[in-house]
């Protein structure tokens, strides 16, 4: 296949060739107010290699057409291919079967999904739900809103100073009526990497679900839902490279079975009448509707290039960005880096002294840098750590150390600026 | 620096980030808004000390970027001693300069020194930070009591 061919995967047994690997994302050839691109706002959104682009072009030119239904050739094509990304989602979890894997907007659709479906049918008044401190704004208000209605409790587990959970307070938080917990794997504002397998092993003592938001996670970090044992795990496909608007669900399968569909509509049922309708099997039972069949292939081609890649040399060599950005930034006169966990991804999330992040972030555009300044969507975060909002640089499997350096300079010409 | 860049930072921009006028909260006031910037978690309140129609003082709390602090001071030292009908003409005025509705060549005159955020308009994700505490004063006149934001 010519998208193959052309792809350029950078890898050996020993050498991770940077360079090789940004040849592959086309973006990273753009200029920015006549500087070259620096991208450091991975967090937000990654950006995407031409064999994503290409396969998403394929579908589109040469097999467009509705999924599980046609009987022709193209509906066939499409079927397939969709399918097939399934299967790739569910080897790159390691999920038992292709059953237990939901496509859906996001990881904000799945965790709504979950709370709407599961929570509605299972908690009940006064019962309690576990978050914790540092969940992204997708992940708090669902479950207040469930809450709200339901008449239940939200409950936080707090952050200490370094941005890491206090744990022992979660396991004092656990009671007869905690009925869920919803928690993130990584931290996107702080890149904190929370000790999930402990915490769903005492939930479960308790038989307590527990969904994981991992959509942090699946690019930096192997995930593996049967070594986890999470009952419910979310992503997008946005943030591994892949398109915008299509992500996954995870579930087990007696929950995704005992639980009421989320939407209704067309490919979620087996037989209609307008006295009775009956669903179809899993998956299909939460996809009501024509999904985004481009954007499953794209993100099922996401997947397969960070598998050539290697999850664990892209964790390798974030890894180096991050403590080479680390001790750089240090340099940098009246430089707060919030977000000191001892586990992290390569998140550096910061504040300069009297200078807000907003003006840090015009600056820095200007030299080309693309950062994230404001709240993330963790606003509950910042106001733990007294702030209104930070600067973020969050790396990729595409950036280098040249990249940080012209972030450090970048800010510490701010700093001249505002004297 | 660059131009664009330059025009948006000027000197007296980044002054009145450095040092404020008229920052403090007003124990007399008699409007009073807060201002809200749910985008980046910009807040300032504005108090207004109103007598016989005249703005006899003003003055800001808060926390923002240099565009919004410096805005707000800036807003506060041109508003003191005019009257309310002049007050709001000037955020008309001030509006349509920072959205570049006034053109390439502005009437400054009677916009005095806020016309330094005539660079504004080449940035408009910042023109809220901009407008934040105009807005708020407006508020404060018609004594509206829900939170401004700039959403």
């Amino acid at each position: 296949m010519k998208a193959e061919a052309e792809t350029v995967i950078a890898v050996s047994k020993n050498k991770y060739n940077v360079n090789k690997i940004r040849e592959d994302f086309p973006i990273l050839k753009k200029k920015v107010h006549d500087k070259n691109l620096v991208y450091l706002d991975n967090a937000a959104t990654t950006q995407k290699p031409t064999y994503v682009i290409d396969k998403v072009n394929k579908y589109y030119t040469t097999m467009n057409a509705n999924i599980h239904r046609g009987v022709h050739a193209l509906s066939q094509e499409a079927t397939e291919a969709f399918e097939a990304a399934r299967i790739q989602i569910k080897q790159f979890i390691n999920a038992l079967g292709k059953n237990q894997i939901i496509f859906t907007r996001g990881t904000t659709e799945a965790i709504n999904l979950v709370a709407s479906s599961y929570g509605r049918a299972n908690i009940k008044e006064g019962d309690e739900i576990i978050i914790s401190h540092m969940e992204h704004h997708s992940n708090i208000v669902p479950w207040q809103l469930l809450c709200k209605e339901k008449n239940a409790k939200l409950r936080v587990i707090p952050v200490n100073d370094n941005g890491e959970l206090i744990y022992e307070e979660f396991e004092k938080m656990v009671n007869e009526r905690t009925k869920f917990i919803s928690i993130v794997y990584v931290s996107n504002s702080l890149g904190t990497i929370n000790p999930i397998k402990e915490l769903i092993s005492y939930a479960h003592q308790f038989n307590i679900p527990v969904l994981v938001d991992a959509a942090q996670a699946v690019n930096h970090i192997r995930v593996d839902v049967q070594d986890l044992d999470c009952d419910f795990l979310a992503f997008s496909g946005h943030k591994i490279y892949g398109p915008t608007g299509i992500g996954a669900l995870y579930g087990k399968v007696e929950l995704l079975e005992s639980m009421p569909p989320y939407m209704g509509g067309g490919d979620m049922i087996s037989k209609v009448t307008f006295e009775e309708t009956t669903y179809n099997e899993l998956p299909h039972k939460f996809e009501a509707g024509t999904p985004d069949i481009a954007g499953a292939i794209g993100l099922g081609a996401a997947i397969e290039y960070v598998n050539k890649v290697g999850i664990e040399n892209i964790k390798e060599h974030e890894h180096s960005l991050l403590e080479y950005a680390t001790k750089q930034i240090a340099e940098v006169p009246g430089l707060k880096i919030i977000g000191t966990a001892k586990e992290k991804t390569s998140v550096l999330s910061f504040v300069l002294e009297n200078i807000h992040p907003h003006d840090i972030g015009t600056f820095l555009d200007f030299e080309g840098v693309a950062i994230r300044t404001g709240h993330h969507c963790t606003q509950p975060l910042m106001q733990r750590f007294k702030i209104p909002a930070t600067s973020r640089a969050s790396f990729a499997m595409y950036n280098t150390k040249e990249e940080v350096d012209v972030l450090v300079y970048g800010l510490k010409k701010i700093i001249e600026v505002f004297g | 620096m660059n131009q664009e860049l330059r025009e948006l930072y000027q000197q007296v921009i980044l002054d009145h980030n450095k040092s404020p006028r008229n920052f403090r909260k007003m124990e007399n006031a008699t409007k009073f808004a807060e201002g809200y910037n749910p985008l980046c978690g910009d807040h300032i309140d504005i108090y207004l000390l109103i007598e016989d129609g005249m703005v006899k003082d003003v003055s800001f709390k808060g926390e923002g970027c240099a565009i919004s602090k410096a805005s707000a001071s800036l807003m506060t030292s041109t508003l003191k001693g005019k009257t309310v009908s002049e007050s709001e003409k000037l955020f008309e005025k001030f509006h349509d300069l920072v959205t570049g509705k006034l053109g390439e060549n502005p009437d400054i005159d009677e916009l005095g020194k806020l016309a330094v955020f005539a660079g504004v308009q080449e940035f408009p994700v910042r023109v809220k930070c901009a407008s934040l505490a105009w807005h708020t004063m407006i508020n404060a006149l018609h004594n509206k009591d829900e939170k401004v934001t700039t959403e």
